[in-house]
């Protein structure tokens, strides 16, 4: 299938409601919104790849490109591994003006995946094209098809130049991807009624296992997380699980549909994020579990879990509710949370004044609405200037958002706490998000803000003002001195 | 605060010697030699400390006390020790500075030096003999140097008959490094005036290659400088151990003095600056103003690594307070602060509950906190409870260009955070395991005492 072709058909995707919604002639045009030169902010099609398909721990990741696409991006994300750290290296064939020019590119590519082969013995490699490679025409499935043979192990290409379009669209070539050559490749002897796949969790900081060892409390096992911590094999057998949670459903709702068409199996969106959400996702997977096959005490089970850990949670949430209470909370994420944080932030006392809903679906929308009760609350872009005057102005005690709006806040001398994948601490499951309160604490109320905040004791041009607190004795040291004569110096 | 408490045993000092604290003072003066008066190894083990320090030659002398002269009195070998001195290095002062043994002993040490003096006149001639009484029993470093400057004002510093507006006199204390120094100068420059920094060690330690052989100390204050220093505007005095020089040169001079207790931190680098926009008439410098924003910067990039943290702190008592508002300003805790002496008033106003101990306190006190911060004597205890070690004050053996890490106002205090900063993040070698977050560990203890993972940034 050609990549126009392939692009044609992530995009229309009929588990999308946003899609669905979309008359005949407009789907056929597909989501991918036309980029403004100018004007245009985020990622292309392959960064949206990489970041979906990097983060498989035992698999080597090579770049098939010039410098750019993997020096400037490589070991930028926070996965966290249980096992190799094969995945954190950079491999890119480093294509030379030579290499263009005289079009030995392909070979170029062969002989670097023979060296990973030999260097690292990986039991599969991912090969990643680019525009560069795309343009010239190197055939990247070739190549691996070819290598695959020679090497005796799954040489993939993942086909996502950065022309092609968005990151978005690069996460779901990705996940395609993964349908075309990885799941259903091996075949597993030890099958349960138990097995799930967690697709779109990114095990972030291992922010995961705050939730596995509940899961697998209740006898869950877990098939594949993708791609988050997943080893190959993992993920070439995701296809006997009896049930997928979708955690990013933008991401990677083709690959939880194809699976579904493939091998039925039924999938639900959820997060892990805030204590309900937690909770809900918990008793979700149990549900498709169980009309799946596996024993109904199963649900039981999960609510006596689920009612212990909120306990827990909500425990150690109370120390910290007298120092959150009241605070005024700017949420600038969209998407699912838009509305999923807002009631565990409501629940511990802060104040939710406006959330943004870019990129939430209509149902997303609804439920922020019913969370903050009134549409002012909701917002779909702020502009810079507007994010900073509001801050500046003390309309909101802390911003919690990604990271490309960090310095609005902290230029605006405002607390400011990351909440999107750049994030350096763990918020998943229950224990998650009492980290999440616990840094929002730590955010809120830390000291710097209030004394960055105090004014200068001078003006904008470095006079001194008036009341300026300074010793008794320096004054009169000052008046009495001051035209270097000495009056009575024994007097002081 | 607590209580000093009595002990019979030191576990790995947190103390320098109260004469090595003297010493390192007359370091400061222009052509000084200190002379430890007591037995050859007092001053072996002090230059020995210096040399590991600064890498420097260092000059300081002994009174190379032995068996007899212990026991029937030490005035030959002070007086052999100072004209020898005087002969052979040609120095333009000589710091005394007693030790234990010949305090111990007891001696009218004051008198036999004004009787060396009135005697050997002829080969003394302009060199200066100053006494600081510095016994090894009491104090430390602080104290030594606040004795060893006290006892120069006293000694050197004659009454006032004007007063030059644009001279100011800052009396630096015992944990400014030469580049704190620079700084403090440069700042006061920028006012108009012209600063009298005593001691100045930025010109006699600041490792610079002099091109020829001197065997005192060279740079620093001059002795002409220390006698005239009633004929300023102004005395800032920074840290609480020079309250006793300043009140002296007040005493001497009638010279006011405004006591700063630190310099660190934006709040107290804006009083400096205001007090020198107020003693000067002048207004705040651009540059300056300059300088705080990028402080405050740095306070924005900077808190994330500070919230939190809980910082066990052993160091003498306005290093200890400096160290501990500094965190506390920026959302850290100091969970363990350890003062070395226990008499500074300072110790009142330390963010923290102060314990006077050793390093020994500090390593069975500091488990679980995030850093460890002590001079380099801390390693030990950074060691086994791996625990990162921000080394502050002196002896910083096992680092270079200890001399112009800065601390002080706008630019040290930017340069403090990133450290910290920098030294936690390169601390991180945890890579989060599944055993570290299972939700499941350490059940019986609800209140979470773990520590939150080190942020990342790559």
């Amino acid at each position: 299938m050609s990549l126009k072709a392939r692009i044609a058909s992530v995009f229309d995707e009929p588990a999308c409601p946003t899609n669905r919604e979309k008359s005949e002639t407009t789907r056929r045009k597909g989501c991918s919104k036309p980029l403004t030169p100018g004007a245009a902010a985020g990622g292309c099609a392959f960064d949206g790849a990489k970041i979906v398909l990097q983060p498989v721990t035992d698999v080597a990741h090579l770049i098939h490109g010039p410098l750019a696409c993997e020096g400037n991006s490589w070991d930028n994300r926070h996965s966290a591994s249980s096992g190799s750290d094969l995945w954190r290296r950079s491999f890119t064939t480093d294509l030379s003006e030579l290499d263009i020019v005289m079009g030995n590119g392909e070979k170029k590519l062969f002989k670097a995946i023979r060296t990973i082969v030999e260097r690292h013995d990986p039991p599969a490699i991912f090969v990643y094209s680019t525009c560069v490679a795309a343009l010239i025409g190197d055939d990247i499935a070739a190549v691996c098809k070819r290598a695959g043979e020679r090497f005796g192990r799954p040489v993939v290409p993942v086909e996502a130049p950065g022309f092609a379009g968005s990151k978005n669209l690069g996460n779901r070539l990705a996940g395609q991807t993964l349908l075309d050559h990885v799941i259903g490749t091996i075949e597993p002897d030890d099958v349960t009624p138990y097995d799930v796949n967690i697709l779109g969790e990114y095990n972030l900081l291992g922010e995961f296992w705050f939730v596995k060892p509940l899961l697998e409390e209740l006898g869950i096992r877990l098939r594949a997380v993708i791609p988050g911590d997943a080893r190959y094999r993992d993920i070439a057998t995701a296809h006997r699980a009896k049930a997928n949670m979708m955690v990013c459903s933008s991401a990677l709702i083709n690959l939880a549909r194809g699976m579904q068409e493939r091998w039925g199996i039924p999938y639900f969106e959820g997060s892990f994020y805030g204590i309900a959400d937690t909770s809900a996702a918990i008793r979700d997977i149990c549900r498709l579990l169980v009309e799946g096959g596996a024993s109904a005490d199963l649900l039981d089970r999960a609510d006596a879990l689920i009612a212990r850990e909120e306990a827990i949670a909500w425990q150690r949430i109370e120390p910290l509710k007298p120092r959150l209470a009241g605070k005024r909370v700017l949420l600038n994420t969209g998407g699912v949370k838009s509305w999923s944080m807002v009631d565990a932030l409501q629940e511990a006392g802060m104040e939710v004044i406006r959330t943004s809903i870019k990129k939430s679906t209509e149902e997303d929308k609804a439920r922020a609405l019913a969370a903050l009760k009134d549409e002012k609350h909701l917002f779909d872009r702020l502009p810079p200037r507007e994010i900073y005057r509001m801050l500046a102005d003390g309309e909101a005690d802390i911003m919690l958002s990604g990271s490309r709006t960090q310095f609005i806040a902290l230029k605006a001398k405002t607390p400011w706490l990351d909440v999107n994948q750049e994030r350096h601490h763990p918020y998943a499951g229950y224990e998650g998000f009492v980290e999440l309160l616990k840094r929002i604490d730590l955010a809120v109320n830390s000291p710097v803000f209030p004394a960055l905040r105090a004014p200068a004791p001078w003006d904008e041009t470095g006079r001194l003002l008036e009341g300026t607190d300074t010793p008794a004795e320096v004054t009169h040291s000052f008046r009495k001195f001051a035209d270097g004569v000495l009056e009575d110096a024994d007097d002081c | 605060m607590s209580a000093t408490e009595v002990r019979s045993l030191s576990t790995n000092p947190l103390k320098s010697s109260q004469p090595l604290g003297a010493a390192y003072a007359f370091l400061g003066i222009e052509g000084a030699m200190p002379l430890l008066h007591g037995s050859q190894g007092c001053t072996a083990f002090a230059l020995v400390l210096f040399v590991r320090h600064f890498k420097e030659t260092i000059p300081i002398q002994t009174t190379a006390m032995n068996e007899i002269s212990t026991v029937l009195g030490g005035a030959d070998h002070l007086e052999e020790a100072i004209v020898n001195i005087r002969t052979r290095a040609n120095p333009k002062l000589i710091g005394v500075c007693t030790t234990a043994l010949v305090e111990t002993r007891g001696e009218d040490f004051a008198a036999d030096i004004a009787s060396i003096v009135d005697r050997r006149a002829d080969v003394l001639g302009d060199c200066r003999v100053v006494l600081a009484e510095t016994p090894d029993f009491r104090g430390s470093i602080e104290e030594g140097w606040s004795a060893a400057v006290t006892a120069m004002i006293d000694a050197l510093t004659q009454p006032a008959v004007r007063r030059d507006p644009e001279r100011l006199v800052i009396l630096a204390p015992s944990h400014f490094t030469v580049g704190d120094i620079e700084v403090m100068r440069q700042t006061a420059e920028l006012f108009g005036f012209v600063p009298v920094v005593l001691p100045d060690i930025s010109g006699s330690l600041d490792g610079t290659v002099p091109d020829r052989w001197i065997p005192s100390a060279y740079g620093g204050t001059t002795v002409a400088d220390i006698e005239t220093l009633g004929a300023a505007c102004h005395c800032i005095a920074i840290g609480e151990h020079m309250r006793r020089p300043a009140e002296a040169l007040k005493r001497e001079t009638g010279l006011a003095y405004t006591l700063l207790p630190t310099l660190t931190g934006l709040a107290a680098a804006d009083r400096f600056v205001a007090l020198l926009a107020r003693l000067s008439g002048r207004p705040v410098p651009a540059s300056i103003r300059r300088r705080r924003s990028q402080l405050q910067d740095a306070m924005l990039d900077g808190h994330f690594h500070f919230g939190g943290r809980k910082m066990a702190i052993a160091a003498e008592p306005d290093l200890l307070y400096q160290m501990a508002s500094f965190f506390a300003e920026m959302g850290a805790e100091t969970s363990v602060a350890i003062a070395s002496t226990p008499d500074s008033a300072i110790l009142e106003a330390v963010p923290a509950e102060v314990v006077v101990g050793d390093l020994g306190d500090l390593e069975q006190r500091a488990v679980g906190a995030d850093l460890l911060v002590s001079h380099a004597h801390g390693r030990q205890a950074s060691e086994r409870l791996g625990i990162p070690l921000f080394r502050v004050g002196f002896p910083i053996f096992d680092r270079l260009g200890a001399q112009h890490r800065r601390s002080a106002l706008y630019e040290g205090t930017r340069d403090l955070i990133f450290e910290v900063a920098n030294t936690l993040i390169a601390a991180d070698h945890h890579h989060p395991t599944p055993e570290s977050l299972d939700p499941l560990r350490n059940r019986e203890t609800l209140h979470d005492s773990r520590p939150s993972p080190e942020p990342r940034r790559h």
